[in-house]
């Protein structure tokens, strides 16, 4: 199904704009709890949706922003390619077999930034992007990057807009760096304590090695090895360890949030590190992915200052209700304290991201107070 | 004799050596609009504010001072600036900025100069920013795979520091000996690997950065992602328009087990075109996959005698690294693909000292086509591959149509074209057609869905291209975001973005003065 509604998108900003009324911008609806609440007009945007051009060889595909992710995939792999840097979906509703369903959007992930366990190794969200048209605050339709692997053309604002939350644009259309599948993939479970896994993961991601994701559940390691059958097995023989049978079911848990470690009501604190960072295990209950870089923390207590002198920062992602797959929304029922969900910034950085949207949002009508009060 | 790119003097780019045989008109400067009486007092008090903060070693006035700074790369483009700085500490840095915002004088940075886009050009009622004395490599931490460098430490430096521990630093523009990491950032800078391992802004993670203002900030961090919004990345690739870079922290790879090239010939340069999408279509992704036509493979095997078949129309270089089994298994597929789609030879490098022979000679491409001809202009610009024949066909007639033979060496796998305009600066009226049919092959570039500039970035030379690329709300919004960072709109003025008025004037878009956008930001 495919449908354009750049005009009448357009028009309505415009429209939000002339009477200041702030838009909340809505794609499959799935991660509106990774963020603080936003108070305004529902601008539904899942209904512009369709992929505009693909060509394989180009390694580019354009597709509207509502385009869900599941079609995305499903059009990349009939030709053996894929997204690399493995966007979770967070789906509401899985697919009975427990796949993601069809919900997440195109445009939901950029505007999230979100990369799944292949980030440390494939790179993320944003590392994908070359292109995007959007709609910015004065309902202007504006074009940036393009649909070629280089372009240095005017400042990066199709970058800027990847983890932005839909606060300094609509997205309306994303060209996307597309990569081939490897050829083989295999994920092997290792003995290690969580302290041992990070100086391990570390050590080898200094070495020529095939890895695509690396994660430790509190229990064991798990690595995965991506690429030509001769340099997987090559890499199995050095690193050790036990092969798992289904390496897609367990990344897809660890990628999803679907894993049973996050099936636990404590609040759930993302902390980005640098993955040379040691081990605190008096923080709470880990889940170490992203090859160190990445640690899921069960906590009551908030960790932000705890990331920051780590040398990080930390999101929070709210309870996890009994029974239900998606995440509580945070911003509504078990608010995070004062309704804070992303490290704070710096006073002066602070000031310059105000500076910036109102330079793309002056009237401040896209999903004001999305990442910060003050945004 | 002018030169529009540096390659026939190899080396002066950067390394500030006076380009010769300049009349300089000290008092007239067609972009200030100071009188020279205005302009003495300007100098006298910048000179006097940067006194009280460097030593007078690092504060340049004098003419023949100044002059090894009058211009970057492409010296046809050449301006005196009021002064030059040389800092050697973050806090100079600081200083230096708070008082230029405070006389309201316009401040250029400048790496190592070997920008080819005029980036680093002075500005005539300005100060030039040398970072060069800033050139530290301050932390290399193998574990972490991390570099934190000083924005004056060369490309390469990098690589040699990381090599002991096993690491590298991926992104290897062709000038990576003396350009700078500061300038790359600046430039979002790529190179032969960008292919496989990205740009400059895939390789970065944290960015020191000094506002116009004088304010300190820190962009990225040491883990993989930072809160808000990626200042990082918006920082990359701004030519020096938002703030002064004074530490990068990279991020470094591990040197692949293995790295094999193959060099395949062509009767037809399309058949090399259509390799190019051949290789990539069958899942393939090489550390570099470089192209040259009939004209750079005669210069470059009479320059550096690499072996070059030098009747073939066109040749293909594609450096296949990794795992030893996996590059063992690629370069026969990758051999079997070149010969399918049309190879009249395809040959491996025996051994190493074969593999850095078969890149000399790439990489020495532009000096080689330098000594053909007595100038040239080296151009770049970005389309999607699969037009790479149709456009370079249209080059060709183009170039006849001038007059003015064009050589072409180029990033194939990426798409990123640098035509070499051969011309005379001696004969009249050659320079300004060089100019033009320059203009024509980026118009050509987005017309075809690409874009002007791939990595040497806008700066002075490309700034008309802009209004063809981009339409005037996208232009104006990318001057609002400039005024965000930088209000009073004095860092590298008149770059990167066209004003509206310039576009309306360059003819390719019509502006109603009243319908402008910010009409009391500053228009240069
Ligand atoms: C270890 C591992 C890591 C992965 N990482 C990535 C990744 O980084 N990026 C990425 O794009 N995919 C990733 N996937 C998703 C992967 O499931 C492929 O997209 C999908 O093609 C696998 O299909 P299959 O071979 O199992 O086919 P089948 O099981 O036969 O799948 C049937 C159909 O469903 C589609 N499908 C399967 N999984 C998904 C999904 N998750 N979302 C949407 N459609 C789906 C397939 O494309 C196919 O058309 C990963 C899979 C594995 C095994
Ligand atoms: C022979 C030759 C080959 C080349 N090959 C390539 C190539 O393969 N790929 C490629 O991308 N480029 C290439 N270039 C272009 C050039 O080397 C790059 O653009 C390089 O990144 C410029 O670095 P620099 O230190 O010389 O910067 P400069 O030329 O000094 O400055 C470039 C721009 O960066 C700004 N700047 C410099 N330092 C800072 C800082 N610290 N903070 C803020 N702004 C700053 C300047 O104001 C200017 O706008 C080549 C140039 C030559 C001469």
């Amino acid at each position: 199904m495919n449908q354009d509604l750049t005009q009448m998108l357009a028009e309505r900003v415009a429209a939000a704009q002339g009477a200041g009324r702030p838009q909340r911008i809505q794609g499959g609806g799935t991660k509106a709890w990774l963020g603080r609440t936003v108070e305004g007009e529902t601008l539904e945007v899942a209904g512009h949706r369709g992929i505009l051009s693909y060509e394989p060889t180009e390694l580019v595909i354009t597709a509207r922003a509502g385009t869900p992710l599941a079609e995305i995939k499903v059009a990349l792999a009939e030709r053996g390619q894929w997204l690399a840097f493995e966007p979770p979906h967070f789906d509401v509703r899985p697919n009975p077999d427990g796949r993601p369903g069809a919900d997440a959007t195109l445009g939901g992930i950029i505007a999230c930034g979100l990369s799944g366990p292949a980030r440390p190794y494939a790179g993320a969200a944003r590392d994908f992007v070359l292109g995007v048209r959007i709609i910015n605050g004065r309902g202007e339709v504006l074009r940036f990057g393009g649909e070629v692997m280089k372009n240095v053309a005017g400042y990066d604002l199709s970058r800027l807009m990847v983890g932005a939350q839909g606060t300094l644009g609509v997205l309306l259309e994303v060209s996307l760096k597309v990569l081939p599948r490897p050829a083989t993939d295999l994920t092997l479970a290792l003995e290690l304590t969580a302290g041992e896994a990070i100086d391990r993961f570390n050590r080898w991601a200094g070495q020529p090695l095939p890895l695509s994701a690396a994660c430790h559940d509190g229990e064991r390691a798990y690595v995965r090895l991506a690429g030509s059958e001769a340099a997987v097995q090559a890499a199995r023989a050095r690193l050790g360890g036990e092969a798992v049978g289904a390496g897609a079911d367990f990344w897809r848990g660890v990628r999803e949030l679907s894993h049973a470690f996050f099936r636990n009501p404590a609040p759930l604190w993302r902390l980005s590190l640098p993955p040379t960072a040691p081990h605190d295990p008096s923080l709470g209950p880990h889940f170490i992915d992203w090859g160190g870089a990445l640690r899921w923390v069960q906590s009551e207590h908030p960790l932000w200052p705890v990331a920051q002198a780590a040398g990080g920062h930390a999101t929070c992602y709210g309870r996890r209700p009994a029974g239900q797959p998606g995440l509580q929304v945070s911003g509504q029922a078990g608010d995070p304290p004062g309704g804070q969900v992303f490290q704070p910034l710096p006073p002066a950085l602070l000031a310059l991201h105000q500076r910036l949207k109102a330079a793309l949002d002056p009237r401040g009508i896209l999903n004001p107070g999305r990442l910060y009060r003050d945004l | 004799m002018t030169e529009r790119c540096t390659g026939q003097q190899q080396g002066d780019h950067g390394q500030d050596n006076p380009p010769l045989g300049v009349q300089l008109s000290v008092d007239h400067h067609p972009d200030s609009p100071l009188t020279p009486q205005a302009r003495i007092a300007r100098q006298a008090e910048l000179v006097a504010g940067l006194l009280a903060i460097l030593p007078e070693t690092f504060v340049l006035h004098e003419a023949e001072d100044l002059r090894p700074y009058e211009c970057d790369g492409l010296s046809a483009y050449r301006q005196l600036p009021l002064a030059v700085a040389l800092p050697g500490q973050v806090e100079e840095v600081q200083a230096i900025l708070r008082l230029c915002q405070r006389l309201g004088v316009p401040v250029v940075a400048r790496g190592a100069g070997t920008g080819l886009s005029g980036g680093a050009l002075p500005h005539a009622d300005g100060l030039l920013l040398s970072l060069a004395r800033l050139k530290s490599i301050l932390h290399i931490d193998p574990l972490a795979r991390t570099a934190r460098v000083q924005p004056g430490v060369r490309n390469l430096a990098i690589s040699e520091a990381a090599r002991p521990h096993g690491l590298y630093y991926a992104p290897d523009p062709s000038s990576q000996i003396a350009c700078t990491i500061g300038g790359n950032v600046a430039e979002n800078a790529g190179g032969v690997h960008c292919l496989k391992y990205g740009l400059t802004v895939h390789n970065l993670l944290k960015l020191e950065v000094i506002t116009m203002e004088g304010e300190r900030l820190t962009l990225g961090a040491d883990a993989l992602d930072a809160p808000g919004y990626d200042l990082l990345a918006l920082l990359t690739g701004s030519e020096g328009l938002l703030g002064v870079v004074v530490e990068i922290t990279v991020r470094l790879l591990p040197l692949p087990e293995r790295a094999q090239v193959l060099l395949a010939a062509y009767d037809d340069i399309g058949q090399a075109g259509a390799a190019v999408g051949a290789i990539i279509a069958a899942g393939i992704i090489p550390a570099g996959l470089e192209m040259m036509d009939n004209p750079a493979i005669r210069a470059a095997e009479a320059f550096v005698h690499a072996g070059y078949p030098v009747e073939a129309a066109a040749i293909l270089l594609c450096e296949l690294d990794g795992a030893n089994e996996e590059v063992s298994q690629d370069i026969l597929r990758v051999r079997q693909i070149l010969l399918e789609s049309g190879a009249v030879e395809v040959r491996t490098a025996r051994d190493e000292a074969e593999r850095l022979l078969f890149w000399k000679g790439r990489k020495a491409a532009f000096p080689a086509v330098g000594r053909l001809s007595p100038d040239y202009y080296c151009m770049d610009g970005t389309i999607p591959r699969r037009r790479l024949s149709e456009v370079l066909g249209r080059i060709a007639a183009m170039s006849a149509a001038y007059g003015l033979p064009v050589a072409n060496v180029f990033h194939a796998g990426d798409g990123n074209l640098h035509p070499l305009i051969l011309y005379d600066a001696n004969v009249p009226g050659e320079l300004e057609r060089t100019e033009e049919l320059g203009g024509k092959i980026l118009e050509l570039c987005v017309e075809v869905g690409g874009t002007i500039t791939g990595e040497h970035g806008v700066g002075k030379e490309k700034i008309d291209q802009m209004c063809v690329q981009f339409q005037p709300q996208e232009l104006a919004q990318f001057h609002a975001v400039k005024a965000a960072f930088d209000p009073a709109g004095l860092l590298n003025p008149a770059k990167a973005v066209p004003t509206l008025h310039r576009c309306a004037e360059f003819g390719a878009m019509h502006v109603h003065a009243n319908q402008l956008r910010f009409p009391d930001l500053p228009r240069f």
